[in-house]
C-alpha cells in the first residue's frame, strides 16, 4: 500500500552529490560502526518515525481490514466477514460510480483551469515592475483564506441569486438572475477551487521561473528570436519540470476536496457534485455504513498512490538536479 | 549612420516600455480582481445586514462595528471556538517541533544510515487521502471515547504536519556551516546540548516560520473537525454550523471569516517563502 516505486529507492537527492548538497564534510556520512554507535543517530529520528507509523500507516491497514466486512454501526452483530462483497457493491452502486466520475472531472477541470491561471499569472509578475511585492501578495492571498470561509463567502455573497455580486456583475452582459449553485453546480465548485489554488500554482511555476538559464536567454535575445519563440523553445521545456510538479501535488490535495461541497452544494442538486470524499462521508455519518465506505477509501488510496508514484519520482528528480547543482 | 542606428533603438525602446506599462497594468487589474472577493468579505463586515442585503450591492456606506461585536460578545459568540482553535493549533504545531527538529537533526547533521529512504517515507504519507482513513479513525476515536475531545485533532494534525515539518527544517539544518558543529564536536558536546545550544538558535527563524505554516494548516483544517467533533467545534466547524443554524446573515458571516481568516492570513504573508518551501515538499527553494 506504501511501497515506493522501485526508481525511487536509489533517487532522493542523488548519490554522488550528497556531501555537497548537505554541506557537511566527508567524515560525517554514516559509517558502518559499532551496533551502539547507530543506534545513537537513529535514537532522535525514532519518536517521530513511531508516530508517523501509527497515526497514518495503521489507520489504512485497519480499513483495509474493515474494507473486506460488511458492517453497519447500527446493526448490533453484523460486523463480519464478506471477502470482496463490499467492493463489488460499491462498484454496483450507480451513486458511487458517479461519484468516482464526478471527482476525476472536478478535480482534473481545478487542477488544469488553476494551473493556467497560475502560469499566467507567473510569468507577469516575474516582470520587474512597480509594486511587485504588493501584487505578489495580493495574489497569494486567496490561499491563506480559511477555506470554509471562501466557500461560505462564495456561496453567498458572490453566488447568491438575488443579492449576489455576480449576477450584478454580469448583468450588463444580458446575464440575469442565475442560481448558480443550483444550475451551474460543479462550475461553482471548481470556480472556488481554482482561486483557491492558482495562487499556489503561481508560486510554483514562479520558482522554476526564478531558475531559468539566464545565459541561455541572453543568447537567444543576441540571436533575434522573438519573445514568442524563446518562451516556446527555452523557457517551456525548463518549467515543463515545475508545471508537472504542480498538476501532481495539485491534484494530490484537490482530489480530497470536502469543505468546499459539503458547504455549498451539500453534494447536490441530487447527487450532481458528490465525489468520493463526500460519498465515503455520507456512507459512514448518514447510513453507517462501514464496508463500502471502507472501500470507497480503499479505491480513492489506490487512485492517490498511482499519482502520487509519479510526484514522488518527479520530486526525486528535481531534487537531484538541484542537489547536482549544488 | 550611428545616428539612424540611435533613432532606431530609441524607438523600439519606447515601443517596448509601452508593452511594459500594458502589462503592468494587466498584472494589477488580475490581481486586484483575483482579490476582490477578500475585499468584499472585509467590506461587507463592516455593513449592517441591511447594508449587506440589497440590489444592487453597496460599496459606499457608513460602516459599523456592530457586527463585530456580535462576534466576540453575542449570543452565539465565538470565544469558545477561538480557544478550542486555539488550543489545538498550539499544542499540535508545539508536539509536531518537538517531533521534528531531533528527526531532522538524524536525517541532516549526523545521518542515520537510511536516510534518503526514511525522508521519501515521510514525504509519501503527505500524499496519503486521509479521507480514506476516516472509517478507522472514527471508530478509534470512538473507542478510545476521543470523540468531541480537542486531543482527536491533536494526535491527527500532529501526524498531516510532521513530514512537512521534518522536510523544511532538515532543509535549513543542511545549510548550516559545518566548522561551528565541528567546533561543539570537538568541544565534546552531547547531542541534546548541540542541538539546543547550538543548532536551534542559529534556526530559529527558519523553526519558527515552519511552526507557521504548522498552524496555518492546523487551524484552517475542517474534514476532520467535522467528523470528530459535535458540541466543542473549532472555528471551521462552528463557522459552518453557525450560518447554518442561523440562516444567512451575510454581514455576520463576514465578520466571522474575517476575525477567522486574519491571523493566517498574517500568518502566511509572513511566511511566504517557507510556506512555499513546505508545500512543494521541498522541491523548491
Amino acid at each position: 500500500m506504501t511501497t515506493l516505486p522501485s526508481s525511487l529507492q536509489q533517487l532522493p537527492v542523488g548519490g554522488k552529490a550528497l556531501p555537497a548538497a548537505n554541506g557537511l564534510p566527508q567524515q560525517v556520512r554514516p559509517v558502518v560502526g559499532p551496533r551502539a554507535q547507530a543506534w545513537k543517530r537513529r535514537l532522535p529520528l525514532l519518536p517521530a518515525l513511531v508516530y508517523i507509523v501509527v497515526v497514518t500507516q495503521i489507520p489504512f491497514i485497519v480499513t483495509l481490514w474493515y474494507s473486506f466486512r460488511r458492517w453497519n454501526l447500527l446493526i448490533p452483530g453484523s460486523n463480519q466477514f464478506a471477502g470482496l462483497a463490499e467492493y463489488r457493491a460499491a462498484f454496483e452502486n450507480p451513486m458511487f460510480r458517479e461519484a468516482a466520475w464526478r471527482t476525476v472531472e472536478m478535480t482534473a477541470s481545478s487542477v488544469v483551469l488553476a494551473m493556467l491561471l497560475g502560469t499566467g499569472l507567473a510569468i507577469l509578475v516575474n516582470r520587474q515592475f512597480f509594486g511587485r511585492g504588493i501584487v505578489r501578495t495580493l495574489l497569494i492571498t486567496p490561499f491563506l483564506i480559511m477555506p470554509v470561509a471562501t466557500d461560505l463567502l462564495f456561496k453567498t455573497t458572490l453566488y447568491d441569486a438575488t443579492f449576489g455580486l455576480l449576477d450584478w456583475v454580469l448583468k450588463p452582459l444580458g446575464v440575469g438572475q442565475v442560481n448558480w449553485t443550483g444550475t451551474h453546480a460543479v462550475g461553482s465548485i471548481v470556480a472556488v477551487l481554482v482561486w483557491e489554488w492558482a495562487p499556489f500554482m503561481m508560486l510554483i511555476v514562479l520558482a522554476g521561473l526564478q531558475g531559468e538559464n539566464l545565459e541561455a536567454l541572453e543568447a537567444a535575445k543576441v540571436d533575434g528570436a522573438s519573445s514568442l519563440k524563446t518562451f516556446v523553445y527555452i523557457t517551456f521545456p525548463q518549467l515543463r519540470r515545475y508545471i508537472q510538479l504542480g498538476v501532481l501535488l495539485g491534484s494530490i490535495y484537490i482530489v480530497q476536496t470536502f469543505g468546499e461541497i459539503f458547504v455549498i452544494t451539500a453534494g447536490g442538486p441530487g447527487t450532481s457534485t458528490t465525489n468520493l470524499p463526500y460519498f465515503l462521508y455520507e456512507q459512514v455519518f448518514d447510513n453507517f455504513t462501514v464496508g463500502i465506505g471502507a472501500a470507497a477509501g480503499i479505491i480513492v488510496l489506490v487512485l492517490t498512490e498511482i499519482v502520487a508514484g509519479f510526484a514522488l519520482k518527479l520530486l526525486s528528480g528535481i531534487l537531484t538536479a538541484s542537489a547536482a547543482m549544488a | 549612420m550611428t545616428v539612424a542606428l540611435l533613432q532606431v533603438s530609441r524607438r523600439s525602446w519606447k515601443r517596448r516600455r509601452g508593452w511594459h506599462h500594458f502589462w503592468t497594468v494587466v498584472t494589477w487589474v488580475l490581481a486586484l480582481l483575483l482579490f476582490f472577493p477578500v475585499f468584499w468579505m472585509v467590506l461587507t463586515s463592516f455593513k449592517t445586514e441591511g447594508t449587506a442585503y440589497t440590489y444592487p450591492p453597496q460599496f459606499v456606506f457608513r460602516p459599523t462595528l456592530s457586527e463585530y461585536s456580535q462576534v466576540f460578545g453575542g449570543v452565539n459568540n465565538f470565544t469558545k471556538p477561538l480557544e478550542h482553535s486555539i488550543f489545538v493549533t498550539l499544542v499540535s504545531t508545539g508536539l509536531v517541533l518537538v517531533l521534528a527538529v531531533p528527526a531532522a537533526y538524524a536525517l541532516s547533521i549526523r545521518p542515520i544510515k537510511r536516510w534518503r529512504f526514511v525522508i521519501v517515507f515521510f514525504l509519501q504519507t503527505k500524499m496519503l487521502p486521509y479521507v480514506a482513513a476516516l472509517v478507522p479513525i472514527f471508530i478509534v476515536a470512538k473507542n478510545l471515547r476521543l470523540l468531541n475531545n480537542e486531543w482527536a485533532l491533536v494526535i491527527l494534525y500532529t501526524a498531516m504536519n510532521l513530514p512537512i515539518a521534518l522536510w523544511v527544517i532538515r532543509s535549513f539544518f543542511i545549510e548550516l556551516p559545518k566548522g561551528l558543529l565541528e567546533a561543539a564536536r570537538v568541544d565534546g558536546a552531547s547531542t541534546w546540548v548541540e542541538i539546543t545550544r547550538i543548532i536551534m538558535p542559529i534556526t530559529m527563524p527558519g523553526i519558527a516560520a515552519t511552526a507557521l505554516i504548522c498552524a496555518i494548516f492546523a487551524w484552517n483544517e475542517f474534514f476532520f473537525a467535522q467528523s470528530l467533533t459535535t458540541t466543542n467545534p473549532t472555528m471551521s466547524v462552528f463557522l459552518v454550523s453557525s450560518i447554518q443554524t442561523e440562516g444567512l446573515y451575510w454581514a455576520h458571516l463576514a465578520a466571522a471569516a474575517t476575525v477567522a481568516s486574519l491571523p493566517v492570513v498574517l500568518a502566511g504573508w509572513i511566511a511566504q517563502k517557507q510556506l512555499v518551501r513546505g508545500l512543494s515538499m521541498g522541491a523548491l527553494k
